[in-house]
């Protein structure tokens, strides 16, 4: 787990993750080792692009609400972040 | 439903809908400003805390719309004409409240979005935006030591590798399509600009050292999980870099979907798609305003200026004329004023599409199997046999994902030549419980 001086502390796919208040969740998910957030109709791992709100490729489970857009999510202490690609599975399609 | 009404509503907070509230605020109308993101300032100034100059942009302007009201964090997915109503969202596809803003004039500076073009693996993580990694790095991501080739159109592209290469990234190379010669010859033009002309010699200095390259463009990005090297073309040769990240976009589009729902009629694609608007900036619907790259891609000067007039001519809709002669006299003064900086910015505008149009042999960067729709993973391939995008729709889902064509639509135009379909409500997907709620028995003026 990382840390971080006025960070807040939520979870990744079940892992805690301390980032600098104000952290974008778009920009903490790419920074992570895949860097993918969702998995396509096809099964290809997918990360954001526009980074903007426009392409919805960051679209990423938050406290059991599907289809949030993590580019437009600032973090949150003890936010619950679910990210289908991370976990192999094919859904968020 | 909650109602919230006000005599202004303008849709966006970056430069041109702060510029309309400050505007529309000091000439006395009651401003409602809405906005999608987290904080105001929009794309440009996003993050605005990091730096100095667009933090006192932002204070400034929120501090002449200090009576106005904001709502940040909410999206608009529909809209009506007659009376003028807009249906928000917080926070979209979460169980979230919804209002309806009723309002008597309406400024719509919704921005612009970035065009991206498919080639040969631009699905993979790690390729970007160029204004989509900009964001990221505002927003926190951490690219120190990261090796980033920045590619695409437009002065959009020099800014953001200098920003990247303050933060610590290696920027491998700039790619901008666009011949030199039209380039420098703009850059001589900036002479009658000193501000612009200033700002591009600080971008060349914080550039020292980073190869720019003209005529020059991705043509494919390889990588198993990730981009790990990315393929162009400089000049007619090929060259292949070793990257963490790609940064490409072409230019912006026009982010008209609002105002295409509420009936506004846009300029054609050969004039800069943006929506029309006549010389107090009023769209083709009445009381309905467009401020900033909405109306046509012209940068920050420009924005401001337009949010300028349209702020006062959406609050001279909203209010009427002035009551005493002088103030009257005032007000047409200053709409005179705002007419001509805005005319003055357009020129501006129209000499740098001309420069960063784009070349012919990008059509051909996306082969058959490149995927077009990310949202439904269509290839250019399943499009080639059909006429039109709402055709292609029905046959393929091209179009129909969340993204609602925002990324294939601007790609398709250019490529195929499709004419971009009309926009639908809602225009981001929302659960059906909020759709339900925006109420049967609204008026349309869509027909």
């Amino acid at each position: 787990m990382r840390e971080a001086q006025g960070g807040v502390v939520l979870s990744i796919d079940g892992e805690a993750v301390s980032v600098p208040r104000g952290t974008n969740l778009a920009a903490l998910l790419v920074g992570r080792a895949s860097g993918a957030t969702r998995t396509s109709v096809r099964g290809e791992p997918r990360a954001p692009l526009c980074g903007m709100g426009i392409c919805f490729e960051c679209r990423v489970t938050v406290d059991g609400i599907p289809h949030v857009r993590a580019c437009m999510t600032l973090c949150r202490a003890g936010m619950h972040v679910t990210t289908p690609g991370a976990q192999g599975g094919r859904a968020n399609a | 439903m909650r109602e919230l009404t006000c005599q202004v509503a303008v849709v966006g907070a970056g430069p041109a809908g702060l510029a309309a509230a400050a505007a529309a605020t000091e000439r006395g109308a009651d401003v409602l400003v809405l906005d999608e993101n987290p904080a105001v300032g929009g794309q440009i100034w996003r993050a605005a805390r990091g730096s100095h100059g667009p933090r006192r942009a932002v204070q400034r302007l929120r501090a002449r719309a200090a009576a106005a009201r904001f709502e940040s964090g909410v999206t608009v997915v529909d809209a009506w004409a007659a009376p003028l109503g807009l249906h928000v969202v917080r926070g979209t596809m979460e169980r979230d409240s919804t209002a309806c803003v009723r309002a008597e004039a309406l400024v719509l500076a919704t921005g612009a979005t970035e065009r991206f073009l498919p080639f040969p693996g631009w699905t993979l993580p790690g390729v970007l935006g160029v204004g989509g990694l900009q964001a990221l790095v505002k927003g926190g991501l951490d690219v120190r030591g990261k090796r980033v080739l920045v590619a695409g159109s437009g002065p959009l592209l020099l800014a953001v590798a200098a920003s990247l290469v303050k933060t610590g990234a290696v920027v491998v190379a700039v790619l901008e399509q666009a011949p030199k010669r039209a380039v420098l010859r703009l850059g001589l033009g900036l002479v009658a600009w000193p501000g612009k002309l200033t700002q591009g010699a600080q971008l060349l200095t914080a550039l020292r050292g980073v190869p720019l390259w003209h005529s020059a463009w991705v043509h494919a990005v390889e990588g198993e999980d990730r981009v790990r090297r990315v393929r162009t073309k400089v000049d007619g040769h090929e060259r292949t870099f070793d990257v963490d990240f790609v940064a490409c976009g072409f230019g912006l589009v026009p982010a008209t979907q609002l105002g295409e729902l509420l009936g506004c009629a846009r300029n054609g694609a050969n004039q800069g798609d943006g929506l029309r608007v006549d010389d107090d900036l009023s769209t083709s619907t009445p009381r309905v305003f467009a401020a900033g790259e909405a109306t046509g891609i012209g940068g920050v000067d420009a924005a401001l200026a337009e949010g300028e007039l349209a702020g006062l001519a959406a609050a001279r809709a909203a209010l009427g004329p002035p009551p005493d002669g002088a103030r009257a006299n005032a007000d047409v003064r200053a709409l005179a004023r705002g007419r001509a900086a805005v005319a003055r910015h357009r020129r501006f505008a129209a000499r740098l599409e001309r420069v960063y149009a784009l070349r012919a042999e990008l059509r051909t960067l996306a082969q058959d199997d490149t995927l077009v729709c990310r949202c439904e993973d269509v290839p250019l391939g399943a499009l080639r046999p059909f006429d039109d995008a709402r055709e292609a729709k029905l046959a393929t889902r091209c179009g129909m994902g969340p993204c609602q064509a925002r990324v294939c639509g601007a790609a398709l135009q250019f490529i195929l030549g499709w004419e971009r379909e009309k926009p639908r409500p809602p225009l981001v997907p929302i659960p059906f419980a909020a759709l339900a709620e925006a109420g049967a028995g609204e008026p349309s003026a869509r027909t």
